[in-house]
């Protein structure tokens, strides 16, 4: 029904362009245009298009909420709860599309016939609605087409508007992340103090579901402690940085200095091949080769090693951190201008106490942010974790134990299937607002600090 | 020179080799690392390619299959019994073998064997009472075991495949009955728990799906988005605050991205689970900054003498922009969005959240069936335990890098051929 409309509407979009145009060659004969006469033809159609368009749009998202209301004040006197009713809603809803298996009474059997006279109510209004709004505004474009108004302006501020609004769209999708990461992380905060989220040393939501899947409040208070994720996040990050730092800078300078242009113009690329490799793809070789090689090593030398070590994932993602570092930290070096290195040779440095000593320095905001960026990516990395370190919630600092992180939570909470309104799935929303705070403090850091360094030298 | 500036001096001439030595060590670790991955994913996953049969004799006899008309047309074929004949196919391997152990014979093709009787009839129905030679697919530990990955000389009771088969499999294995051949049935199955059937047909599929509705979503608005940002705003806090919140979002953990697809796709607006289109929107979010970055990039390059031009000619501001500048942004754009396709082909993580984790066994033929993509089938499959799966995993693997190098040389090839050069 819906794509009906709306191909009835682009349909008569597109033959309303021709119709305009053609109209423009008429008006041709008497008089002089005031625009080229394709814009006649975008004029009329745009104004036969868009607003009914846009009225569908708004009528499609409102609809749903307006339906349900009207349904549900059947309900409100008998003092049910939030979820109470969204359940009933569901029940007519299923009812209605003849999906309903289970009891049927008389009242429910009510519902979902006024449901169903709604719906169609609701569908046939939305018709009338949209088309009448489709013929009014496309005779007013006809009346000021006949008058031969200014065609090309409208038109233009149009097409503004339009890429306005999709500039909009990544607001939108900020706004979106928030809300939506918000919205089910209050909901978890009511049943869950922030202060035992934020403090408490014991994550183990599997816990809570004891009784008829029903949570048990005394339960919840210990099982959401997200002290051991948050440690094992930053424990893994750090072993990352470990391997990412020394070998991505080191080889940063040596492209930016050293290297002859031939070594440079093939050795950056197969480098940034590292950063092209999928997570995945890095997750299933560290726990297929990279961890049973560390428990190898380990046992060999007498130490108790679990094959999903924190090691193996950190030294693996460390390795896909390498090019990030690199490739940044080269750029940074590269804009140190040139005159500094010229001071320090005529003073009688070697190279490597001219980088050591002058260039390093002068770079090091560059390369703070730099690191500060890798760490971001090393914090939000998930597949990898999932696959080589494990999904068992330990405090420890032991990097031959298995540890888990944030993002490795997320996932083994929500994959299969979820149910809302579930504090196990709030859980992975609250987690995902504090990954999202915690990346976004340390981009936005990153960023000014890069930014106010390449203002320095330009 | 005295003896001290001597030993200074070599001192720090030393120190300077050391230094770039370690620079050079450093280059060399990485490609090293990039080495190793590389070998190890080849060498654990080019056996995939290969697929093993087990050559037997089947013979199609019309009493056993329970065929009573003496034309049988194909519908009657379609719906006779092949238990029997099938079963009788295995069995022919090792006639000496007591009934009561059957299943051992069994249990060394896959379990479709009857099924692959029954097509190998329908292709040809002139077979039918005749004895023919058939190939059937061996089961997957006996494939590994063909291929030389699973060990033989471990005790009986850890190996999944005994003694008895092994000698059966030595004695075929003489005779040329053990075929070895291109294995196309990966690329055209879909998925399965067994291994040997396994195939890539349906997350590929999906995978085209979702990075199809990805570039349809976010191509556009990406490329408006950009125009708006370079060419029409003006400069002020609003301006600004939109171009910081895209540098943000470019760096926002992709998992994140997934549970707004969750909270919000899923949720919210009811759109159906595990779908591609679900997966491509979620996705199309997350490439949005990439491309818009490098659209903005691209119009920037273009020299103002362009537009100059055209504005002194009197075209609007409009025109210039869409008749000249876009076009001529159009090749670094393009590379642009390929690049970030290329990332979200990779994505794993935010397609697990909404659902595309799903075991599907079937072709997705539109973007609204439930399907998996390539990454979360290698995510799938190295969950599982069964040995036949590691080398399905790594051939997966290339496929996938076969893609993004593709991918990534599409980029290229446009920028190179395209761009054109302002200097």
């Amino acid at each position: 029904m819906n794509l009906v409309l709306i191909s009835l509407i682009l349909l008569l979009g597109f033959s309303s362009y021709y119709f305009g145009r053609k109209k423009a060659t008429i008006i041709q004969s008497s008089q002089r245009l005031t625009a080229l006469p394709k814009f006649y033809g975008y004029y009329l159609a745009i104004w036969c298009a868009a607003p009914a368009l846009i009225i569908f749009s708004l009528w499609s998202v409102f609809e749903p909420t307006i339906v349900k209301n009207f349904i549900l004040a059947d309900y409100l006197d008998q003092n049910l709860t939030k979820n109470e009713l969204q359940l009933i809603y569901t029940k007519v809803k299923a009812l209605a599309l003849g999906t309903y298996t289970g009891d049927i009474n008389n009242f429910l059997d009510n519902s979902a016939g006024k449901y169903i006279q709604i719906k169609n109510m609701a569908n046939n209004a939305k018709i009338v609605i949209v088309l009448a709004a489709l013929i009014l505004s496309l005779s007013y474009a006809y009346q000021s087409i006949k008058k031969n108004n200014r065609m090309r302006e409208p038109v233009e501020i149009f097409l503004k508007w339009v890429l306005f609004t999709a500039s909009l769209a990544a607001v939108l999708v900020t706004i979106g992340i928030v809300f939506s990461l918000l919205f089910e992380a209050i909901r978890f905060f009511q049943s869950v103090r922030i202060f035992d989220f934020i403090f408490g040393t014991h994550w183990y939501p599997a816990k809570t579901f004891v009784r008829d899947g029903q949570p048990d409040p005394e339960l919840m208070k210990d099982a959401f402690g997200a002290v051991p994720l948050f440690a094992g996040t930053f424990f893994i990050a750090f072993i990352a940085m470990c391997v990412a730092i020394p070998v991505g800078l080191l080889s940063g300078i040596y492209l930016a200095e050293y290297a002859t242009r031939k070594v440079r113009k093939y050795a950056k690329p197969i480098i940034e091949i590292l950063a092209g490799i999928p997570t995945v793809v890095y997750g299933f070789f560290a726990a297929l080769t990279v961890g049973p090689f560390v428990k190898e090593i380990g046992n060999s030398l007498g130490l108790e090693v679990s094959s999903e070590s924190a090691l193996a994932a950190g030294a693996v993602m460390g390795v896909m951190i390498i090019p990030f570092i690199s490739s940044l930290s080269d750029d940074v070096i590269s804009a140190v201008p040139q005159n500094l290195r010229d001071g320090s040779y005529a003073m009688g440095a070697t190279k490597s106490e001219t980088i050591k000593k002058v260039i390093f320095p002068a770079a090091l905001p560059g390369i703070v942010g730099s690191i500060l960026l890798a760490v971001s990516r090393a914090v939000g990395e998930t597949m990898i974790v999932v696959m080589a370190s494990g999904l068992a919630a330990n405090l420890t600092a032991n990097p031959l134990e298995s540890t888990s992180t944030i993002t490795a939570q997320i996932v083994v909470i929500l994959i299969g299937d979820q149910q809302f309104g579930d504090p196990k799935t709030q859980a992975a929303f609250a987690l995902g607002i504090s990954l999202f705070v915690v990346t976004l403090f340390l981009n936005v850091i990153a960023l000014t600090v890069v930014k106010k360094y390449r203002e320095k030298y330009e | 020179m005295n003896e001290a500036k001597r030993k200074l001096l070599n001192k720090r001439y030393r120190a300077e080799a050391n230094f770039k030595l370690f620079g050079q060590i450093a280059i060399g670790l990485a490609l090293l690392f990039l080495a190793v991955f590389m070998y190890k994913i080849f060498s654990k996953g080019y056996t995939a390619f290969q697929k093993t049969w087990i050559v037997t004799e089947v013979h199609y006899d019309k009493e056993l299959m329970l065929i009573e008309t003496d034309n049988p047309s194909l519908e009657d074929l379609e719906n006779a019994d092949y238990y029997d004949i099938a079963y009788k196919a295995m069995t022919r391997l090792d006639p000496s073998l007591p009934e009561e152990d059957d299943r051992q014979l069994i249990q060394m093709v896959a379990f479709t064997y009857e099924q692959e009787v029954k097509n190998h009839l329908l292709k040809n129905p002139s077979l039918l009472g005749k004895i023919v030679p058939i190939r059937l697919t061996a089961s997957d530990d006996l494939d590994q075991v063909h291929k030389g990955n699973y060990p033989r000389d471990i005790p009986e009771e850890d190996r999944r495949v005994n003694d008895y088969q092994l000698k059966i499999y030595d004695i075929l294995n003489e005779r040329g009955d053990i075929l070895s051949k291109f294995n196309l049935s990966f690329f055209t199955n879909p998925d399965s728990r067994e291994a040997e059937l396994a195939g890539i047909a349906s997350s590929f599929m999906g995978t085209v799906f979702s990075i199809l509705v990805c570039l349809a979503f976010s191509f556009p608005i990406a490329v408006l988005a950009a125009i708006y940002l370079e060419e029409f705003a003006p400069k002020n806090k609003f301006t600004d605050f939109i171009e910081v919140n895209i540098n943000n979002l470019a760096a926002v953990p992709s998992i994140v991205f997934g549970l707004l697809g969750l909270g919000v796709l899923l949720a919210v607006f009811n759109l159906p689970r595990s779908t591609p289109l679900v997966g491509g929107i979620t996705l199309s979010l997350m490439t949005l900054p990439t491309i818009i970055i490098a659209a903005r990039a691209s119009l920037k390059a273009v020299p103002p003498s362009i537009r100059e031009a055209a504005l002194a000619m009197g075209a609007s501001n409009m025109q210039t922009t869409m008749h000249h500048t876009v076009p001529l942004s159009m090749p670094g754009t393009l590379s642009g969005t390929i690049i970030g396709l290329a990332q979200a082909l990779g994505e794993t993580a935010p397609l697990i959240l909404i659902g595309m984790v799903a075991f599907v066994n079937t072709i997705p033929g539109t973007p609204v069936d439930p399907a998996a993509s390539l990454p979360v089938q290698i995510y799938i499959w190295s969950e599982s335990a069964e040995r036949g799966f590691v080398e399905k995993v790594s051939a997966c693997i290339m496929v996938l890098l076969g893609f993004l190098i593709l991918m990534n040389l599409a980029a290229q090839i446009i920028r190179h051929k395209f761009e054109r050069k302002w200097n």
